[in-house]
């Protein structure tokens, strides 16, 4: 489940002062700030290239170059679908249809009610109990069309329980 | 004192609902007045015995498996806690397991025995006498170890891995670096997974002692994001190494310093190219590096950095513990020691199997596999990740050894292997190829920048049966031009898996996308 709170510039500012004296410190921030408040608000822009000295555009081209980053909000699950080649030999693809089909959405995009964000992903390291998926921090193996549909009901019953 | 019974706990044995397994267990057991100890382990790496559940006796460990939750009850009236063997799921000694038994575990001999963190089960299984011994040991010593092992770099490419060491030994600089590629992007591959989660101080050990021999005092793990699990244990870990003095300013009391620091990739396939790899740790976009400089010479803010991936550091304490010698003397040819290989996709028992170079495709997939998990007759295997080739039944009689992949184009890479059952369309695979090339080429090069888009498109045509003749020859012909002119094996090596399709299974290109024959 999506534990991201509200994001404002004084928070934001303190991830970055936590960590912007690391060398090489834009991802870690990056991750922060996504961790926190669910994607990397464009107003954080400006913050991080003030602390680093680095350009706008410097900040939003390593924004854009990584498929784990977003600017805008998820809904409350971020449901991943391994599309990459083991998951694939054991019907992958059949769930990858299935899901976009009862969802409603393609992978990007966030059902209207903002329960669920779609994602593709290339691999889970799950590739022997395939096909896999991650439901926000937990990995999920052989999983069917008809256990897609339970894990659905799973998820809008209940918060899904956080796998420690 | 209670009963000892160990619930794994890594990705796979999750995702299958070990936890809802270990509380069922601690609740039942309890219940019936007889209290037991869970230990949450790592995993044995049989991922198609997940979750293995297994139990401590007076004659050694018995295993359960696969269990589900509702099966605990039935199990515990069986005598599980007593090793019985009266049910249905119980596989007797969990050494004896012939899939187990069979294997030659070097790197991985610890995984599933221990508690991942406990720092006490570690050294009681052979942990840290790898770094005392290279602690005794001048750096060009622990280099030369390195060399005499034979050992090669397990990511991809095969190099040397002492060679490596000795350039960055012999490169002068005021701070040197040694990094670990946990980026484990291939499709099929999940070894470095497992030792990240199950054995994670091997990985810490590992690069303290490359840390020591090449004189470096910083050492980063860039690790995939797709890894939260790994992520945590590492971190954990670390900070339990620390404390220990096993990290940090004074190893063991010898005065001299390793720092460890887990950094988390972000989605991008790429960046397990090694100065991909670099360039995200520094924070930028994750472009490739044109080489020369090598990162052993200019690496990391261009000082001299060893890259290595996850098994080629976790290799290393075998090696300074038991000499050189003990690796070695596994292997074929050039490829010396184990081969930690990962069986996955269409496969009855999937898992990790390692084994000395030599063992052929065929008795990997069909005595250790116990063929396709479908029971359709296999049709092709992905040996090597998404650039690997597809492998046709022909050869499947080659032997896993680097040369003898190299000789048939194919690779090893980082020892994935998937297998596919005969509804496999090798042209849709082909056309998923370009696709992946697509969405992860860095961008930096016209071949496979564009190549792998417009592959796509050909690929799209000859599957709708537009002038397929011509077609096949512009497939041919943009295969040849990526292999020529990509600067990384990205879109050098993307075409292998398409000219692989193109060459052993050319029905599939003469049939329509629905799979009826045009
Ligand atoms: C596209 C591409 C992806 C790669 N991905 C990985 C990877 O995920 N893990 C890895 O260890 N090496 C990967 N490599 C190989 C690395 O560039 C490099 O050879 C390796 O990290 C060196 O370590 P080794 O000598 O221990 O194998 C990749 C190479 C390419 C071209
Ligand atoms: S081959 Fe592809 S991934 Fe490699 S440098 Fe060129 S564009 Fe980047
Ligand atoms: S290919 Fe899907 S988990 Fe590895
Ligand atoms: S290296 Fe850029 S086009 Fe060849």
């Amino acid at each position: 489940m999506n534990k991201s709170q509200e994001w404002s510039l004084q928070s934001i500012q303190t991830e970055i002062n936590a960590l912007h004296h690391k060398p090489g410190a834009l991802l870690p921030i990056l991750h922060a700030l996504q961790d926190r408040f669910g994607f990397i608000p464009s107003e954080a822009i400006p913050l991080i290239a003030e602390s680093l000295q680095q350009t706008r555009a410097e900040v939003h081209g390593v924004i854009s170059f990584y498929h784990h980053f977003r600017t805008t909000p998820p809904g409350r699950h971020v449901v991943q679908i391994c599309r990459a080649e083991a998951c694939q030999s054991v019907g992958a693809r059949q769930l990858e249809a299935h899901a976009k089909a009862r969802l409603g959405v393609d992978y990007h995009q966030t059902t209207p009610d903002r329960e669920i964000t779609l994602e593709a992903v290339y691999c889970l390291g799950n590739c022997a109990c395939g096909p896999s998926i991650r439901v926000d921090d937990s990995v999920r193996g052989r999983v069917t069309p008809e256990a897609f549909d339970a894990l659905l009901d799973e998820l809008q019953t209940r918060p899904l329980e956080v796998m420690a | 004192m209670s009963i000892r019974v160990f619930v794994p706990r890594d990705t796979t044995a999750l995702a299958l609902g070990a936890d809802a397994i270990a509380n069922r267990l601690a609740r039942e057991a309890a219940a019936r007045g007889e209290p037991i100890t869970l230990v949450r382990n790592g995993s044995r790496g049989l991922a198609w015995l997940e979750p293995l559940v297994e139990v401590e006796t007076p004659t050694g460990r018995f295993a359960y498996g696969p269990v589900t939750s509702a099966d605990i009850p039935a199990l515990l009236e069986s005598g599980m806690l007593e090793g019985s063997v009266n049910h249905s799921l119980a596989l007797g000694p969990t050494e004896d397991i012939d899939y187990l038994a069979r294997q030659q575990r070097l790197t991985f001999a610890r995984i599933g025995i221990t508690d991942p963190l406990s720092i006490d089960d570690y050294r009681a299984h052979s942990g840290f006498v790898g770094l005392e011994a290279a602690l005794a040991l001048e750096p060009q010593g622990i280099v030369e170890e390195v060399k005499a092992s034979g050992l090669r770099g397990r990511g991809g490419a095969a190099f040397p891995t002492g060679i490596k060491w000795q350039t960055v030994l012999d490169t002068p600089a005021d701070q040197k670096y040694i990094v670990c590629n946990a980026d484990e992007g291939d499709s099929g591959t999940f070894a470095d997974r497992l030792v990240m989660e199950c054995d994670p101080y091997m990985l810490i050990e590992g690069m303290t002692i490359a840390g020591l021999a090449v004189k470096a005092t910083q050492g980063y793990i860039y690790l995939r994001s797709e890894y939260p699990l790994a992520k945590e244990v590492l971190d954990e870990a670390i900070a339990r190494a620390e404390q220990a003095g096993f990290l940090g300013e004074n190893l063991c009391g010898s005065g001299r310093a390793f720092h460890l620091e887990v950094r988390l990739g972000a989605g991008a396939y790429i960046c397990g190219e090694e100065t991909s790899l670099l360039e995200s740790l520094e924070g930028k976009r994750g472009l490739v590096r044109f080489k020369p400089p090598l990162p052993a010479i200019e690496g990391l803010f261009g000082r001299p950095t060893v890259v290595n991936n996850v098994l080629s550091l976790a290799a290393v304490p075998f090696i300074l513990a038991e000499g050189a010698e003990a690796y070695a003397s596994h292997g074929m040819g050039r490829s010396r020691g184990t081969l930690a290989l990962q069986l996955a996709g269409n496969v009855q028992r999937g898992g990790l199997i390692e084994l000395a170079f030599g063992t052929t495709l065929r008795t990997l997939m069909e005595e250790f596999g116990g063929g396709t998990l479908s029971g359709k007759p296999l049709r092709a295997v992905q040996v090597g990740g998404p650039l690997g080739a597809y492998l046709p039944e022909a050869q499947w009689d080659l032997p896993l050894d680097y040369e003898a992949f190299a000789a048939e184009s194919a690779v090893l890479g980082h020892g994935g292997v998937v297998m596919f059952d005969e509804s496999v369309d090798m042209a849709e695979q082909a056309r998923f190829s370009m696709e992946f090339c697509k969405v992860e080429s860095c961008g930096k090069c016209t071949p496979c920048r564009i190549g792998s888009t417009r592959g796509v498109e050909v690929i799209d045509r000859i599957r709708a049966n537009h002038n397929r003749e011509d077609n096949l020859a512009l497939l041919h012909d943009l295969c040849e031009t990526m292999v020529d002119g990509s600067l990384c094996a990205m879109g050098g090596m993307t075409p292998f898996p398409v000219q692989s399709a193109l060459k052993y299974f050319p029905d599939d290109f003469q049939r329509a996308a629905n799979g009826d024959r045009s």
